[in-house]
């Protein structure tokens, strides 16, 4: 009986464990890396995905002109959208913050990443990669962080030193 | 209104200026000398028969509208600074006119940065990848097979209420200050279970989250609040999201600011740092005091607004009113919430309508008896961590107006003589 008992209790056992993984809803469609990589558009601080391609300041300005310009101002000086350029000390106590890509932003991907995804405006994800490293290096060089004639490519772009690097702690009351 | 006996216990003042005990909604006990005076001085007209009740009413609609006579409850759009850049901005929910916690999904506030983009559901896919054994697509039939789980969560932008920031007062009402929160009931699919299915690497701390718009909208999200309370919403109040708050699939974190719920999401990819997007680091960080800036602000810490009587609601001559507002935390449960009609120099709790829901806001309401002088209202809310919504004065001292974002110190309503209430600081 008590063998009996415990033949069972064996079978319960089995049977739930067996029940549970075929209950256990898995719907998602296995798809391998390669397949996502033309959706992978996410560039790292430290440059990961950063595509191959290159560009300079010189060969973004012309680009900047034709399809910047209208919105950001003449040399990334803003208006009617962001700016682009200065601000350069307006972070600092009592003054009036002017956060542009040369006072604030603390990563040179970001730019990168930014333009590439999201710009120019009318037609995102519109630009090769070189034009994207182009006009990277020309925003950058506006805001005398790179000179006219620096290479940006995917080893170069997240060596660039931005002034505002230091410039974030991390919000001191969010969850852990 | 006639004369009843009250109950003495109720018309005692709770706080200066009016403030009356919140019991009377609970024992329904009457206000001495309490009167709706301009409102029910003078006996009513004889009744007549409208002529809608002698014809027969419209014929069924697929779809309900709200009446014709309520056009006027609609979201603010503020035109946008270029024209030529449409899709950039908000449509802000007119809270001043809304009752109860809920948001009608046509109401919901939208923040875009580059329009609401036109998915077909039947295309639009979401992938899981990055550091995780197997990365997995999920078509929006697949999303629909697993079990569902409902909470009802506001949304609001880390940017409401940031005209609060501006040095001098402005004349604004409650939409164009506070109109970027919302509450609906979302329905869908919890993450953790997407997240367990793909197996997450040891070495994952975020997930990147995009969206499927024009600017693939991204944002870097613990992978602990993934793995807590994220929801894969599929519905908005009962019905498929609404494409200005993601359809056909979008991201809630209940509790962290409205940026990082991305909408029309399309790609969760685990990684073991933040990738640093553009609005986790030019936007949504808050400039300090100094030349530091705090970055990764995730919870809209506890808050609230009367709503009744504010900015373009006039108060019709003395008496009886009910103020009332909302109150809400990212954080948890609303504890509390004070009213004061004296600028803050006397406080009473407000009535709390259930259900008071974790992440919710909650609707408070607080009998007040005007004398038609001229007064301030202010709201106070408590979460159930014990954090208190600051003043003006204290959330300026820890981090001065130059902050833009997470705005939440006390608003105050002044009431002139004539009723009208504006925006101040006091």
């Amino acid at each position: 009986m008590s063998m009996l008992k415990h033949l069972a209790a064996g079978a319960a056992v089995i049977a739930l464990t067996a029940t549970a993984s075929a209950q256990a809803p898995k719907f998602g469609q296995p798809i391998a890396p390669a397949d996502v990589a033309p959706w992978d558009i996410s560039i790292g601080p430290d440059g990961a995905g950063l595509p191959p391609g290159r560009g300079t300041a010189t060969q973004g300005e012309a680009i900047y002109a034709t399809k910047c310009q209208a919105c950001h101002g003449e040399k990334g000086a803003g208006r009617p959208n962001d700016a682009l350029v200065g601000g350069k000390g307006s972070l600092e106590t009592g003054k009036a913050p002017v956060k542009t890509v040369g006072s604030y932003w603390p990563y040179a991907t970001t730019l990168f990443d930014y333009i590439r995804r999201a710009m120019p405006f009318l037609e995102s994800k519109s630009l090769t990669n070189d034009e994207a490293y182009a006009v990277s290096a020309y925003v950058l060089s506006l805001n005398e962080i790179i000179g006219k004639d620096d290479v940006l490519d995917a080893q170069s772009l997240p060596k660039v030193r931005m002034p505002n690097r230091d410039g974030f702690i991390p919000f001191p009351r969010s969850p852990k | 209104m006639s004369e009843h006996k009250t109950n003495p216990m109720s018309v005692e003042p709770a706080a200066g200026n009016g403030i009356l005990n919140r019991r009377i909604f609970l024992e329904g006990a009457l206000v001495a000398g309490a009167t709706g005076a301009g409102l029910a001085s003078a006996a009513a007209e004889p009744l007549p028969v409208p002529r809608w009740m002698k014809v027969p009413g419209a014929n069924f609609a697929p779809y309900g509208q709200p009446s014709q006579f309520e056009s006027k409850v609609v979201r603010a759009i503020a035109p946008p600074a270029n024209p030529a850049t449409q899709g950039i901005g908000t449509a802000r929910t007119p809270l001043h006119l809304l009752e109860g916690m809920m948001t009608p999904s046509g109401l919901h506030f939208e923040r875009s940065h580059s329009g609401i983009p036109d998915i077909d559901p039947d295309q639009h896919r979401l992938v899981i990848h990055g550091l995780v054994k197997q990365p997995l697509v999920f078509t929006l039939e697949a999303l629909s097979r697993y079990p569902m789980t409902s909470r009802i969560a506001f949304v609001e932008c880390a940017g409401n209420s940031g005209a609060l920031n501006s040095p001098q007062p402005q004349a604004l009402n409650v939409p164009a200050i506070h109109g970027l929160l919302s509450c609906s009931e979302w329905t869908g699919v919890k993450l953790s279970t997407l997240l367990d299915e793909a197996g997450v690497e040891p070495s994952a701390r975020w997930l990147i989250a995009e969206g499927a718009d024009s600017a693939s909208m991204s944002r870097s999200v613990p992978l602990a609040k993934a793995m807590d309370d994220a929801l894969i919403c599929i519905y908005q109040n009962g019905e498929h999201v609404r494409p200005s708050n993601g359809y056909p699939v979008r991201l809630l974190l209940p509790g962290f600011e409205g940026n990082m719920n991305v909408k029309w999401l399309r790609r969760l990819k685990l990684t073991a740092e933040p990738a640093m997007t553009k609005d986790e680091t030019s936007k949504y960080t808050i400039l300090l005091k100094d030349e530091k800036a705090w970055q990764f602000v995730f919870p809209l810490e506890v808050k609230s607004v009367i709503t009744r009587p504010s900015p373009g609601l006039t108060l019709k001559g003395p008496g009886f009113y009910e103020i009332s507002g909302l109150a809400w935390s990212g954080n948890g449960s609303i504890r509390q919430v004070e009213v004061s009609a004296d600028g803050g120099q006397s406080w009473a709790p407000a009535a709390l309508s259930g259900p008071i829901l974790p992440k919710a806001p909650v609707r408070f309401r607080t009998p007040w008896q005007w004398n038609g002088g001229p007064t301030v209202l202010q709201s106070r809310a408590t979460d159930d961590t014990g954090m208190v919504q600051p003043s003006r004065a204290t959330f300026i001292a820890e981090r001065s107006l130059r902050g833009q974002y997470h705005f939440n110190a006390v608003q105050s309503w002044r009431i002139d003589e004539k009723g009208e209430a504006a925006n101040v600081y006091a």
